[in-house]
């Protein structure tokens, strides 16, 4: 990290009619001194300046530009910022973009740099500044909607009163300890076990919806499973015709499982392809089989895809015992059934398609979509979405599970003191002070 | 000028005692200068030692082989060991004190050390050259006297005013002269200062208290000496005893509040917050109706009787009528008023660990001027300060510095260097981190060590430490390989879980269920060791998992303490700093790592940065 001032397109690149590029750093306002012909004395912070640009060093015009001025420290980083609001063709932005690296101790910016900028300057919290590396990354509108939650430091209140509570607690227990001739009350002790009750309770239950925030940042899985010939990979195909927004194609392929991202109502999915379920002494088949084991097992829904024709869904029975709750059976060809046939599968619980003419497909991106959206968003909206968070909670959990009055107080106090520090490592740190001012707030201590 | 001294401390409080006898212990030449050989050891406040993390400070000290926990050994008339149906870590010890006996041990002790000289008179100024160098002392009469340093205890004495209600008088104590001229040297070496509020209640009449109406609170049956050393308390025990106030006490206080200093805008010092005025708590307490007043006898030969918990700055007239209406004290004749104090204190930021004022050369700071309260607070860093500037005195590149992992006395300092005060700063033991390992029952163990190196230990005590360290050694290795079946311990009445597995001595030492008797019979080897050595062992048992993950914890904070920043760091050229952290950064001027992320308002992100500038 150096003292530089940095740079950098925030808009995306070569693709939209107004760009925005971002300048922060001590030495922001020579844009304005070197690019265009306005008088730095008399710049209003947080006005917007329509101006020629020019290039830094052969003064060419570059572009019509809208410039903003943010003050340090009233800016998104906390240090001097010029926003410059220029046309978004490519050939203006490189040039806006080469102009801007000719001037002196001015460099391009690295990724995620301003928010850690801002960071840096206290103008976010860890949470927050995490919350905005996801937004960042927010590839589809569910995810966007929970980092923008997460940024307005949704996550940082809950455990900031998590942390209140364990503090008050705590200073009780160190009130007891520090100031043995004071009367404190006897249904203290209660009403604490209550609130560590209460609090292992509401931990227990945030981490368990940990599992839908990590789907929600890399994706749900869906997995296509079954016999070779099922199918499968015109069920895919079909599937990816139907999505307009492919974020990335095939991501990995391994062996035989094929990945792709896609975008189903707003949920970020991955949706994978397996090998052909069967018998065989083919060792890379045998490997192709058990990849796809595998990914039957990580899957969060598994679409049990057979040929309607020639097979039935007893098929599935080894699969059936590893991913109840999850299983989707899909008959295909349906196009080869009679009228009868459809409906006693349907009666059996099949979905219907024909991959081949693309029938009941639009009906089964519609089903997954509604899977994703009763088993994972439901309950808690407030999902942790950082392993670093999951870990400080565990540690704080183990300690309150210790604790209890039994023991002796200073060991149930060390318990609490190390819970709350754990939470405290999410957020910010565990002050002594903090502590003693809860204490004398709430007590007459005398001796 | 040839210098006189290695080592001069000014004041003879609890802090300027520990600085002078700790200086001429490490070998330098020290003086003591006081305006008043006869106060030296004075107890201003309460006539008791000790207490919840000062009771810690006081084996601290004692383990550094310090006076307080020798003096209070012989002064003590009532000792009691508080929390004591609570866990080793959190008991303290306790002693009320016969005034007069401990000024003379004290004065004793310092009139029989070595390297020692006590002086009369009244410090007026300091001698300074380059606005930098601290070069000796002024007294009253214009004549210096110079030294290589020179450490300021001055406790309340700095601008010291009294006010009893709206009258004001100047003076550092009553009946004492305070030193108004110190102040503007410090201000002229650019240090900051500030003032800060202090107060002690009335003294009453004893022969005048309805004693028997009240609650008593007795010592301990078995009073425990503070001192390692101190084999046996000898004086007679005597009792405390408790009253109460009342509603009428409250109206009386309550109607009365327009004419306390306090309110009335005259006091603009910050009092401490647990040690409050009776004011104070009727306001930041006005549900209750009553508080515990405690009334303890100031000596084994004197009538006057300390009532503890009615600190007040409220004027004359009002006290007696207020504390006429408590139990047992409708009849009490007033000795003396209660006074509110305030007096000048240096920002502790100013310090660096060994307590020397960090741009001054030759100026060391310890006790009350550094915004503390308590005299095993002031006592503590008296020992530091006394240390330090013989070490330094002496030509040393020593320093001796004691962590926060390592003592109370360090979790002081640093507190006290990083954090600054913004009230007067008492030791709790929720103030460490490291409580479970930092006890008082180990301070030895912690500390005598560390002060035999320094030179502040002498051989005599060194002795004894030697001989008890190898005794818990061997006990704890004993007692690890003893190891008996759940058979055996049923024979013994235990019960015990049928795993198979079996339990060592040490083991079973920590179970709270299982009694030392019952353990003598089982492993009858453990007999052999002195009663001290076992507990030891004890309580290392009963806490393992827990100071085992505090030890742990101590080991990164080590790290942390091993990362140091160069003097001469420039916070402003780091990226990524505010100028907020800048400033904070630049006004401490942390030593090390650990230190800066203790620094109030010092992020995680802060901390990276530096990290990543030294890294450079």
């Amino acid at each position: 990290m150096d003292n530089k001032t940095i740079y950098a397109l925030s808009t995306v690149y070569g693709k939209s009619g107004v760009a925005v590029i971002r300048v922060s750093g001590a030495d922001a306002l020579d844009v304005f001194k070197y690019m265009t012909k306005i008088e730095t004395l008399y710049l209003k912070p947080r006005y917007a300046y329509f101006t020629d640009i020019i290039d830094s060093v052969n003064k060419n015009t570059l572009d019509k530009a809208l410039l903003i001025y943010f003050k340090a420290p009233n800016s998104f980083t906390g240090e001097d910022i010029v926003e410059i609001q220029c046309h978004g063709s490519k050939a203006v932005l490189s040039s806006v973009l080469d102009s801007l690296s000719n001037i002196n101790n001015f460099r391009l910016a690295e990724a995620g740099e301003f928010s850690k900028r801002a960071f840096y300057n206290q103008k976010m919290d860890l949470t927050e500044a995490e919350g905005l590396a996801d937004l960042i990354d927010a590839e589809t509108s569910e995810q966007q909607k929970y980092a923008l939650r997460q940024m307005e430091g949704n996550l940082k209140n809950l455990y900031e009163n998590w942390r209140e509570e364990l503090l008050k607690v705590y200073a009780y227990m160190e009130a007891y300890i520090d100031f043995p001739e004071e009367d404190i009350p006897d249904s203290i002790k209660e009403s604490n076990m209550n609130t560590v009750f209460k609090l292992i309770k509401a931990i227990d239950e945030h981490l368990s919806s940990s599992k839908n925030s990590e789907r929600l940042r890399e994706g749900f899985r869906v997995v296509v499973a079954g016999p070779a010939n099922a199918g499968k990979s015109s069920l895919l195909n079909a599937v990816v015709k139907r999505n307009a927004v492919i974020v990335s194609d095939i991501a990995g392929t391994t062996r035989d499982a094929v990945d792709v991202n896609l975008d189903i109502k707003g949920y970020p999915v991955i949706f994978t392809d397996t090998a052909g379920i069967r018998k065989t002494d083919d060792i890379i088949e045998q490997q192709g089989v058990k990849i796809a084991f595998e990914k039957i097992k990580d899957a969060d829904l598994v679409l049990a895809m057979f040929d309607a024709a020639k097979d039935d869904a007893s098929i599935f029975d080894e699969i059936k015992k590893e991913s109840e709750n999850k299983l989707l059976y899909i008959a295909n060809k349906s196009d080869c059934l009679t009228f009868e046939q459809c409906s006693e599968l349907e009666k059996q619980g099949c979905f219907l398609i024909s991959a081949k003419y693309n029938k009941g497909v639009d009906e089964l991106i519609e089903k997954i979509g509604n899977f994703i959206g009763a088993n994972f968003t439901s309950g808690s909206n407030m999902l942790i979405t950082r392993k670093r968070y999951k870990e400080a909670l565990l540690e704080c959990l183990e300690n309150l599970k210790n604790f209890n009055f039994e023991k002796e107080i200073e060991l149930s106090a060390e318990d609490i003191r190390l819970a709350a520090r754990a939470l405290g490592k999410i957020t910010g740190r565990f002050e002594v002070d903090e502590i003693l001012d809860k204490i004398f707030g709430s007590f007459c201590i005398g001796k | 000028m040839e210098n006189l001294y290695d080592v001069i401390v000014v004041g003879g409080g609890h802090a300027g005692c520990e600085a002078a006898s700790a200086s001429a212990r490490v070998g330098a030449k020290t003086a003591l200068i006081t305006h008043k050989i006869c106060s030296i050891g004075e107890m201003s406040c309460n006539p008791a030692i000790g207490g919840l993390g000062k009771g810690h400070l006081v084996r601290e000290i004692d383990a550094l082989d310090g006076l307080m926990g020798k003096v209070i050994d012989k002064a003590g008339i009532q000792f009691r060991m508080l929390n004591s149906s609570k866990g080793p870590a959190v008991r303290g010890p306790r002693a009320q004190a016969d005034r007069e006996l401990y000024k003379k041990y004290m004065l004793e002790f310092l009139q029989n050390q070595q390297n020692l000289d006590l002086i009369e008179a009244a410090v007026e100024g300091l001698v300074i050259e380059d606005e930098n160098r601290v070069l000796g002392v002024i007294l009253n009469d214009g004549s210096v006297i110079n030294a290589k340093n020179v450490i300021l205890t001055s406790g309340t004495f700095l601008n010291g005013v009294m006010f009893i209600g709206h009258q004001t008088s100047v003076g550092g104590r009553v009946g004492d002269i305070s030193c108004a001229g110190i102040t503007p040297y410090l201000k002229n070496l650019g240090l900051k200062t500030g003032r800060l509020k202090t107060g002690t209640p009335a003294r009453l009449n004893g022969k005048t208290i309805n004693w028997s109406v009240l609650e008593e609170q007795s010592g301990d049956e078995k009073p425990e000496p503070f001192s390692y050393l101190t084999e046996k308390i000898e004086n007679p025990q005597i009792k405390c005893y408790i009253t109460h106030t009342n509603e009428e006490t409250h109206k009386i206080i309550r109607d009365n509040f327009s004419k306390c200093a306090l309110f009335s805008g005259l006091i603009t010092g910050v009092g401490p917050r647990y040690c409050p005025s009776i004011e104070d708590k009727l306001v930041k307490f006005a549900d209750r109706t009553s508080h515990q007043i405690f009334l303890e006898p100031e000596g084994l030969n004197t009538d006057v009787v300390y009532p503890n918990g009615i600190s007040t700055s409220l004027p004359e007239d009002v006290q007696h009528l207020f504390i006429h209406t408590m139990k047992g004290l409708e009849n009490v004749e007033i000795l003396r008023p209660a006074y509110a104090i305030e007096y000048d204190y240096v920002d502790p930021q100013e310090l660096n660990h060994c307590l020397k004022v960090k741009k001054t050369q030759g100026l060391y700071l310890a006790g009350q001027i550094n915004g503390t309260t308590g005299y095993e607070e002031a006592g503590a860093q008296g020992l530091v300060a006394g240390v330090n500037a013989a070490l330094s005195a002496l030509g040393k590149d020593d320093e001796f510095v004691i962590d926060r992992s390592q003592a109370y006395i360090g979790v002081m300092i640093d507190d006290l260097i990083t954090k600054g005060v913004d009230e007067p700063y008492r030791m709790f033991t929720s103030r460490s981190e490291y409580r479970l390992h930092l006890r008082a029952d180990n301070a030895d163990m912690r500390l005598t060590e560390i002060g035999y190196r320094a030179g502040c230990v002498c051989k005599e005590r060194y002795s004894v430490f030697k001989v008890k360290k190898e005794a818990v050694d061997s006990c704890r290795e004993l007692s690890l390989n003893l190891k008996t079946d759940y058979a055996t311990l049923e024979s013994f009445g235990l019960t015990v879980n049928h795993d198979g597995a079996k339990r060592t001595a040490y083991q079973l030492m920590g179970y709270n269920d299982v009694s030392h008797e019952t353990i003598y019979q089982i492993f009858p080897e453990l007999k052999c060791f002195d009663e001290k050595v076992y507990e030891q062992i004890e309580i290392e048992s009963r806490y393992s998992g827990y100071i085992k993950r505090q030890l742990s914890d101590i080991e990164v904070f080590k790290k942390d303490e091993g990362l140091k920043i160069r003097d001469n760091i420039d916070y402003a050229k780091i990226g990524g700093l505010s100028r907020e952290m800048v400033y904070k950064l630049s006004k401490v001027m942390p030593a090390t790592i650990g230190e800066a992320s203790r620094i109030p308002g010092v992020t995680p992100a802060a901390i990276t940065a530096i990290l990543g500038y030294l890294k450079k």
